[in-house]
């Protein structure tokens, strides 16, 4: 499960924020996370609150911000949005959509104290 | 030591995470916001991925200074990445330097089979890690050393999830998929095909045994990433390895003129 390692990753942007921007407490993280990122955003929630104990996020709240996939239809000439990799065109049925953006996966927003 | 972290020092066979949690003392620094109860919104805009990318660019230009091209190699389990590895290794002695960074959650004996060849290889025991990630490649590397204008193959963990989010610094990324598996795993893990430079369809002397459809799994492959290049072989026979090193040889990066340049950031 490869989102005990973002949510890591998470903590570490916290902890550098959190001498950067004087605080000692995460309260709340908004975290945006694209329709095309390679997360599961359940397992994601779970990560956050196990491996957040004893650390400054401790008990935060993980809000998640979806963002759409967006992808480019070689068949129709459109731009899309689809929700998942490898879904058909929503315009033209076709399936030679090309990803071309939604696999974010960024901490947007801190409520810190 | 490390030259994107500095960190040095450790056994490359344990666990190695930099972050610094739980240790409490280091954050309840002075000059906090004291007594005040409320809290206050911080605007971050911060990419989850941003360290294992800062690590992945380090290798990357590591690698293209030397003229070398890394290969991620990602595939489920038994799909035939090692046996692949061992035929491609063998039959590339003589034509490029190689080397190998193994990576799985346990034991070394693919880095032994590896190494019969005469190729150096590291075997990364990621533990209960499921994947490689930039940090390790680079650590690995360090261990190894790159060769010049050579090929680097990185074989991921078996694994066709978790591989999918975490670049490692590799040139191009090739997904193996044998004709063992249901051909409809493209569709069933897309992220890892999303990502993917070359689709290989593995153990094609088998086709006549077994009720797979190559035509299909392309097809649904393509779907996911209509870029993706498709290569049909068989490590066993040999069958439509020519094409193989043909790609190979396409993707190496111009070849690395004198070690003065080699250094340069």
């Amino acid at each position: 499960m490869h989102e005990m390692s973002l949510v890591q990753s998470i903590l570490r942007i916290l902890e550098e924020q959190a001498t950067e921007q004087d605080f000692t407490e995460v309260r709340t993280v908004w975290l945006r996370v694209g329709a095309l990122s390679h997360v599961d955003p359940e397992a994601l929630r779970f990560c956050f609150e196990a491996a957040g104990q004893g650390t400054l996020a401790e008990g935060a709240r993980l809000e998640i911000i979806a963002a759409p996939g967006e992808g480019w239809c070689i068949d129709c000439a459109s731009r899309v949005t689809i929700p998942t990799h490898g879904a058909p065109c929503p315009a033209c049925g076709g399936t030679r959509v090309r990803p071309t953006g939604g696999d974010d996966l960024a901490i947007a927003e801190l409520e810190v104290a | 030591m490390c030259s994107v972290c500095g960190c040095g020092g450790h056994d490359h066979g344990h666990d190695h995470h930099h972050h610094h949690a739980a240790d409490d003392g280091t954050l309840a620094f002075a000059g906090g916001s004291g007594a005040d109860d409320g809290g206050r919104l911080v605007q971050i805009e911060r990419d989850v991925l941003d360290h294992n990318n800062s690590h992945a660019a380090a290798n990357r230009a590591r690698l293209d200074a030397a003229g070398s091209l890394a290969l991620n190699l990602v595939s489920s389990p038994g799909a035939g990445k090692t046996t692949l590895l061992v035929r491609t290794l063998g039959d590339l002695a003589g034509r490029h330097p190689t080397a190998v960074v193994e990576g799985d959650q346990q034991t070394g004996r693919d880095a032994d089979r590896i190494r019969e060849t005469g190729a150096p290889a590291l075997q990364v025991t990621t533990g209960k890690g499921c994947h490689l990630d930039a940090h390790m490649v680079g650590h690995a590397l360090d261990h190894l050393g790159v060769p010049e204008n050579g090929v680097v193959f990185l074989e991921n963990v078996g694994n066709l999830v978790c591989p999918a989010a975490f670049d490692l610094g590799e040139g191009a990324r090739v997904v193996i998929v044998s004709v063992t598996e249901g051909e409809d795993k493209p569709l069933k893990y897309p992220d890892i095909f999303a990502n993917a430079d070359l689709m290989v369809l593995n153990k094609v002397d088998l086709l006549p045994h077994l009720d797979f459809d190559a035509d299909q799994c392309e097809a649904w492959a393509r779907q996911v990433n209509p870029d993706l290049r498709c290569l049909r072989l068989s490590a066993t026979t040999g069958e439509g390895l020519d094409a193989w090193y043909a790609w190979i040889d396409a993707r190496r990066p111009a070849p690395a003129e004198a070690p003065a340049l080699a250094e340069a950031p």
